[in-house]
């Protein structure tokens, strides 16, 4: 397990993480309005519990997880819900979503909080029960509900526990700063993860750009009680993207995760750092997730440092503590460089997602040149960390062919933007993929729509069929019968009968006239 | 027998035509019987490319009887639902030149799905009646709804209400279904980067 190994491709960006000089953490303090989406995650959004005009304690529960993912919104600190209504949120699209909106009181009144006295006594569904009471979600950027992540215990068998602390992405430090300050935490809230999945060995993995996390982490290791015996933590050279989740598990294990599979299918979870002290808190102090570390960085902001930030707090107010001046042209990104999205507004909130928030100056980040042709370099195929060829997909999503996107496996692409990185065109190839990869998943409901209607459809046709052979079955039957009756009746006919009878008098009365 | 066809090589080679003629007729009969395919399979084909949203903008009576009408040598440009992408498969089914939607039967747009004033309902069954897809679900005289993730959007059901109280809104609306724009091909950007500085 002592060898690291090597993953295909990767870039070398500028890696700019002592601009917000880690390890050092300032409170972000309290805004004057939290604003809390109740989307901040991957799946279902969470319902609200509470109403306009309600005043809540911190920690309280506004909003109730629904469906198995899903993760619950709780209050960050005491006040008044002033509003539930549609706020800008932060979402590359820069359109807006539900939020619940809460005035602080400013006597951060908390209710008591209650954690589990001794995990290991406990099974793993209560304490996942927990976590999902917490809210949490990943804490690294793509938000999957944590309790749901941890259900793959159900589905196959889990021997090693991943604590993501790779931080690949430039000028992010929050997880490293996390590593710094709160190294215990992380390997307390890593024990209970493997806990809760069974898992033998916990590895921590951590680039070799950060050796005070990597020493914090290695003195709280050995400082630990250290009752799994099989906890190690990995140093491995810089390169990005080794912190994708899949990339992670070949540097660390040498496995490949298959295609269109997950970590979970070769006995593996990763989680990242954040998330690790958050069950911590979750499970042994029983506080739900309403603040995270964000990185403000950027040399269009004096004070680059790393916020503990209660989440909601609007963007504005952690720029306005970091000392922001804004340029011409200035662009915000939530996250990173590489993988982040520009904002389309400041006063988005911040979220359970939100890493880092990044304003650089027009030099420093320059927007992306126009794009030009492919020339058909390559550089993007020998960058490309998942071994895909970017270049043909760049191809096949211009010509719209999903067919050849899935068989060149498009679903595994990460997303990284290496490709775009080294692109000497300056093509936006990851915008094509995201692209292209949205327009399959909706051809394939429409696909599937189509195929319902095309059911139901035929279904009503028959029905409407089978009611007009019934109708005209049942006429015909009315018809016969009536005739049939007519027929039988016919030797009875009063009328019949009658005409019979003057007939007969007629006759009798000519017969008796010729007699006379 | 045997001295027959020695004697006589091009009898020989009858006979063996023959034989085999007939061997590979019964073959083809057999096959012919065993595999018949029921119907047009190119009707078929044509049927799983269509949207299914028997709407009746075409001016066939839903998606399988335009079908037909293509399959018979129709034209392919008549299902506004289904849009250019739709002909565009059809094009490519069939070998032939794609063409632009024909703005006789619609235009394109985005996918809809009726909703119902609830309140406003009288309960007629008229809609009800209307729907291809058995998606409005109520009774004589009691409120009508319509099962979102049913309904196709075919409009079929608004002509008939006598209230007008059906609405058809934009099915996939909101943040949770936007989806990243493919960006503008290089070919349509300035190539040199100080005009768009300029601008």
């Amino acid at each position: 397990m002592n060898s690291v190994h090597t993953i295909h491709g990767g870039i070398h960006p500028r890696e700019e993480k002592q601009l917000s000089r880690p390890g050092q953490v300032i409170d972000a303090g309290l805004p004057h309005e939290l604003i809390l989406p109740l989307s901040q995650h991957i799946g279902a959004p969470a319902e609200p519990i509470v109403s306009v005009g309600d005043h809540v304690k911190g920690g309280q529960r506004l909003a109730e997880d629904q469906g198995a993912v899903s993760a619950a919104v709780h209050a960050p600190t005491s006040g008044h819900i002033t509003a539930i209504d549609m706020q800008p949120v932060p979402h590359p699209s820069g359109l807006t979503n539900v939020c619940i909106r809460l005035t602080p009181d400013h006597a951060d009144e908390w209710l008591v909080l209650q954690g589990l006295a001794d995990y290991r006594s406990e099974p793993p569904d209560t304490v996942i029960a927990h976590i999902r009471a917490a809210g949490i979600s990943g804490l690294g950027g793509a938000g999957f509900p944590t309790a749901t992540k941890l259900l793959a215990r159900e589905r196959s068998a889990i021997h090693t526990l991943i604590i993501n602390g790779t931080e690949c992405e430039p000028y992010i430090t929050a997880d490293d700063t996390l590593m710094q300050v709160a190294a215990e935490q992380i390997v307390a809230g890593a024990e209970i993860l493997a806990h809760i999945l069974g898992a033998e060995t916990i590895l921590y993995g951590v680039e070799d750009n950060k050796p005070a996390a990597l020493k914090a982490m290695r003195e709280a290791l050995a400082a630990s009680d250290d009752a799994l015996g099989q906890q190690q933590v990995v140093s491995f050279p810089t390169k990005y993207p080794s912190g994708g989740e899949k990339q992670l598990i070949e540097i660390l294990t040498g496995e490949q995760v298959p295609s269109g599979g997950l970590p979970a299918d070769l006995g593996i979870v990763c989680q990242n750092p954040g998330t690790a002290v958050a069950v911590r808190d979750a499970v042994i102090d029983g506080k739900p997730l309403t603040d995270r570390l964000v990185t403000v960085t950027g040399r269009a902001v004096s004070h680059a440092s790393n916020y503990r930030v209660r989440l909601g707090t609007p963007i504005a107010h952690l720029l306005a503590l970091a000392g922001f001046t804004p340029g011409s042209r200035q662009r915000l990104i939530h996250g990173g460089p590489m993988m982040g999205f520009a904002l389309a507004t400041d006063a988005v909130p911040v979220v359970k997602t939100t890493n880092c928030v990044l304003a650089p100056t027009q030099e420093e980040l320059p927007a992306p040149p126009p794009a030009q042709a492919c020339i058909r370099c390559g550089l993007c195929a020998e960058a490309c960390p998942a071994s895909l060829l970017p270049q043909q997909l760049y191809w096949y999503a211009r010509a719209k062919d999903q067919e050849q996107l899935e068989k060149h496996h498009l679903f595994d692409c990460i997303e990284c933007g290496a490709c775009s990185w080294v692109c000497p065109s300056s093509i936006p190839l990851v915008q094509y993929y995201r692209a292209a990869k949205s327009h399959i998943v909706e051809t394939r409901d429409d696909k599937q729509r189509a195929e319902r209607s095309k059911g139901r459809f035929e279904a009503r046709q028959e029905r409407v069929e089978r009611e007009a052979a019934e109708r005209e079955r049942k006429r015909a039957e009315r018809k016969a019968t009536a005739q049939q009756k007519a027929a039988a009746s016919e030797a009875d006919d009063p009328v019949q009968a009658a005409i019979a009878r003057t007939k007969a008098r007629k006759e009798q009365a000519a017969q008796t006239k010729d007699a006379s | 027998m045997l001295g027959l066809l020695t004697h006589y090589p091009l009898l020989t080679a009858l006979t063996a035509l023959l034989c085999l003629g007939m061997v590979f007729g019964a073959l083809l009969g057999f096959a012919s019987v065993k595999f018949r395919t029921e119907g047009n399979p190119l009707a078929e084909q044509i049927n799983t490319l269509l949207p299914q949203t028997q709407c009746g903008q075409c001016g066939h009576p839903g998606c399988r009887p335009y079908a037909q009408s293509i399959a018979d040598g129709g034209a392919i440009n008549k299902c506004p639902p289904g849009g250019q992408e739709t002909i565009d498969a059809l094009a490519n089914l069939l070998d032939i030149e794609s063409q632009p939607l024909d703005a006789e039967h619609g235009v394109e747009k985005e996918s809809r799905v009726a909703f119902i004033r609830e309140d406003e309902c009288i309960g007629c069954t008229k809609c009800i009646q209307a729907c291809p897809v058995d998606a409005i679900l109520g009774a004589a005289k009691l409120m009508h709804t319509v099962i979102a993730d049913e309904c196709t959007g075919c409009d079929l059901c608004v002509e008939p209400c006598p209230v007008d109280c059906i609405d058809m809104v934009v099915r996939k609306a909101g943040i949770a279904h936007w989806s990243w724009p493919m960006p503008a091909s290089p070919e349509h950007t300035n190539i040199i980067a100080t005009d768009k500085e300029a601008a």
